[in-house]
């Protein structure tokens, strides 16, 4: 597969792993943090730990959309597939997310809950179109690669006079995130975290482009690397990061060159700003409320919006007691550092966010590194 | 006194007729159904004697009277006609394999039909033919059978539940707890086939990829690889949970850890980029005509000619070792040079935007 | 997050739409955000939609620089 393979080679990752072993300074500790799930998801599915040395960690960041959905978020789409008999569409990772009174919207459908996973929102749409006479809502979440598709569905289905069409609007903001992490009161009770740099986001890069980084690394003096999501984009970006702080730089660099520009997709950018605003602000689970760092729909949609169509209220639900998602999202601690971990807190009966997707930190120790605790 | 006339029956409407519910309930209907469709085209002298139960010769093997193996499946997939196969050869070979892999000679098949009222008889003709066809070429008859209907809405057009039995030669042990640190773990075949056929014709996930299922009878695969007198240990099909599920099964039967190396895992390319497409991992995913084989290391080499040989084990391949483990779990070296586990799943996977 | 593939473009429909491929696999998708796509071009592939162009210029770049610092180890 051309411009997949290329960028797999284990040729090149045991040269790459050698230059990054030689470049890091004997004595000093670097600590990256990888913002996306994606990424988060290459380092376990490759091993990738297993070729860095010692002195390089790689901390999860929360850029995992389904591990940040709150928990009332949820429960909105099963309510409207239970008690408003809509057909609800989503992309296959909500499907397993466990929501209130033991439900989620897999055992929602078992319910009774006309539930229908969907690969895009075309899908969604040709439903909306196949069933005239069902309400059809497309629980839409995503950080801002998945957020123009929305756009693009909603201008749809103006266009069309799809009236039976809607959406239930839970898409997020990195840079945001970003600063979340960089900058809050909880970070205090948790302790800093000492993090030299960031491996920024692939795709989502490809639409907003390198600039709204340049403010972190400007702000914070920190270095950001943008990189694809391949192995060898990965350790790439790892070497990159690794030359700024020895040399003391802060500067956004983009290993993703091939499809990242500094603007990003103006159209796709131009068609999300038609459409969507921002909301005050939003509540991300694990990093508790966030302003200005998600979107609703336009007045001028509002014929498309779930929550207005529907009269939806949002109830917020904490997550238990003893889960520590919140400080493995900022990084402050290991999956292996909380308590529900392995134990209670498992892929089939997953506690908290960073367990529900196999993007999320917890998640993606379990099931490809956890024998590393065991030895 | 007059004769009586025959009265004319007029023979089932295979183009444009359904299932109804006369054709379970008993009577002349059904009796028709089955003359007319399952026994004109899996008949044979078994099904032939007409009674509510199929009398066998005792089973021996080499001459000698062996054991029994017997194995059930109940087949629900969807599509029920698929690339590469249907529900009626996968009925066949799903149950003839999983009687083989215990190293029995299948001998009988039965099968039962839940049929959904209105499912097209034209339909129904090809699964049964395509049943048929599958049982002739794996040698194994299907003896005895039943039929019930449900009423419309109740049912997935057609369900089938087929149960084997086979014969085992004394001697012979073959099982998930006997694999032990050192021996070989060997594949039949390319992984990922069947399932992404089967994902490719799904509603709502609508691409057009050039693969084929890959059931078939491994039988004929499994008494060559028998014949060459090797120590094998287990031999499994890696059905649903893919690769992944069989040996996380038997690490834990056998008490044992399990090391692969992903650059010998076979895996056609189209699959690998149907895989990437949805987000989906091969090892993982299902299979209808592969084995595993765990067998000494030292016969490992034998087993794998044997099997490259024969039409279905061209791609046989070694891909990995049993270690000790107390944890049992089934490892990996990527590719890319570093290591990580193949877990067990949380159910099926599910194609991901993430 | 965002689990997306580079596809080439193998037509170029009405209505923003395009038939891509991957390695034998091919699918309908949208080019609703984009521009200027040619058959030919390889394009980001995320939830049924092109999200950008790939500049196969930039790829070799990226490629050759993996094989370079390789060598200054």
């Amino acid at each position: 597969m051309k411009y997949i393979d290329e960028f797999r080679d284990g040729e090149l990752a045991k040269n790459l792993a050698a230059s990054i072993g030689a470049t890091v300074e004997p004595g000093r500790n670097y600590s990256f943090m990888e913002f996306c799930g994606g990424h988060t998801h290459a380092i376990s599915r490759y091993g990738l730990s297993d070729l860095l040395p010692p002195t390089v960690r790689m901390v999860h960041g929360p850029g995992c959309p389904v591990c940040v959905l709150p928990i009332g978020r949820v429960d909105m789409a099963i309510d409207l597939a239970l008690n408003h008999g809509v057909i609800l569409c989503t992309y296959g990772d909500t499907l397993r997310v466990p929501a209130s009174d033991g439900l989620s919207l897999m055992k929602a459908k078992a319910r009774g809950g006309d539930i229908r996973m969907v690969y895009s929102t075309l899908d969604a749409l040709q439903i909306a179109r196949d069933n005239p006479a069902r309400e059809v809502v497309f629980f839409a979440i995503g950080f801002e690669t998945t957020t123009p598709p929305t756009a693009v569905a909603i201008q749809q289905a103006e266009a069309e006079g799809l009236a039976n069409f809607s959406a239930l609007c839970c898409h997020v903001l990195t840079p945001s995130a970003i600063s979340n992490i960089l900058e809050s009161p909880e970070v205090r009770q948790w302790g800093t975290v000492p993090l030299d740099g960031f491996i920024g986001p692939a795709h989502v890069s490809t639409v907003i482009g390198s600039r709204p980084y340049e403010f972190f690394a400007e702000e914070y003096r920190k270095p950001v690397v943008i990189a694809g999501f391949e192995p060898l984009d990965v350790m790439q970006a790892i070497l990159m990061l690794v030359r700024q702080v020895n040399e003391g730089r802060a500067e956004v660099e983009n290993e993703f060159s091939r499809a990242v520009s500094r603007d990003g997709n103006l159209k796709a950018q131009d068609c999300v700003a038609e459409v969507f605003e921002l909301r005050r602000e939003f509540e991300w689970r694990g990093l508790s409320v966030v302003p200005y760092s998600a979107l609703k729909i336009r007045q001028k949609y509002a014929a498309f919006d779930a929550e207005r169509r529907f009269d939806l209220e949002y109830r917020s639900v904490p997550d238990h007691n003893a889960c520590d998602c919140g400080a493995i999202l900022r990084g402050v601690k290991k999956p292996q550092d909380c308590k529900l971990f392995g134990t209670v807190c498992t892929p089939e009966n997953p506690i908290g966010s960073c367990m529900v997707s196999s993007e999320g930190a917890c998640a993606a120790h379990y099931s490809y590194g956890r024998y590393k605790d065991m030895h | 006194m007059a004769e009586m006339k025959r009265a004319y029956v007029r023979p089932l409407d295979l183009k444009q007729g359904r299932v109804d519910l006369t054709h379970g309930s008993g009577g002349r209907s059904m009796v028709q159904l089955i003359s007319e469709l399952f026994a004109k085209h899996l008949g044979n002298e078994y099904l032939g004697q007409g009674n509510d139960g199929a009398v066998l010769p005792a089973p021996t093997i080499h001459g000698h009277a062996g054991r029994l193996v017997m194995s059930t499946d109940c087949h629900v997939v969807s599509p029920l006609f698929f690339p590469g196969g249907d529900i009626g050869c996968l009925s066949v070979h799903g149950t003839v394999n999983d009687v083989a892999v215990m190293g029995a000679t299948p001998l009988y098949l039965a099968a039962g039909f839940i049929l959904e009222e209105g499912f097209p008889l034209s339909d129904l003709a090809r699964i049964v033919e395509s049943m048929a066809r599958a049982a002739r070429e794996a040698g194994v008859p299907v003896v005895t059978g039943d039929t019930k209907v449900v009423e419309r809405g109740k049912g997935d057009g057609v369900f089938i539940t087929t149960t084997g039995v086979g014969v085992l030669p004394d001697g012979l042990e073959l099982g998930g707890s006997r694999a032990r640190p050192g021996d070989a773990i060997i594949i039949s075949g390319s992984l990922g086939d069947h399932g992404v056929a089967i994902m490719s014709k799904r509603e709502n996930l609508s691409f057009d990829a050039p693969i084929e299922s890959d059931t078939a009878a491994l039988n004929g695969l499994i008494a060559a690889m028998l014949a060459t007198g090797a120590d094998l240990r287990c031999l499994r099909d890696p059905t649903r949970g893919g690769l992944a599920a069989t040996l996380n099964e038997i690490a834990g039967q056998s008490g044992v850890g399990m090391m692969l190396h992903e650059k010998a895992i076979p895996v056609k390319p189209v699959v690998a980029a149907a895989c990437e497409f949805l987000g989906l991992d091969p090892l993982y995913v299902a299979n209808e005509g592969k084995l595993i084989a765990i067998c000494a290391s030292a016969d490992a080499e034998r087993v794998l000619a044997v099997m490259r040989a024969h039409p279905l084990g061209r791609e046989a391949a070694l891909i990995g070792e049993v270690i000790a483990d107390d944890h049992h779990f089934v490892q990996l070296t990527t590719a890319f040079g570093g290591r990580r586990i193949v877990d067990w799943l949380a159910g099926d996977q599910l194609p991901r935007i993430c | 997050m965002c689990l997306a593939i580079p596809v080439r473009v193998v037509e170029v429909g009405a209505d923003d739409t395009a038939i891509v491929d991957l390695g034998g696999v091919t699918k309908e998708i949208s080019l609703a955000l984009l521009s200027d796509v040619q058959v030919g071009d390889y394009v980001i592939l995320h939830v049924g939609y092109a999200l950008s162009k790939l500049d196969p210029e930039e790829a070799e770049k990226t490629l050759a620089l993996f094989a370079e610092m390789a060598e200054a180890s």
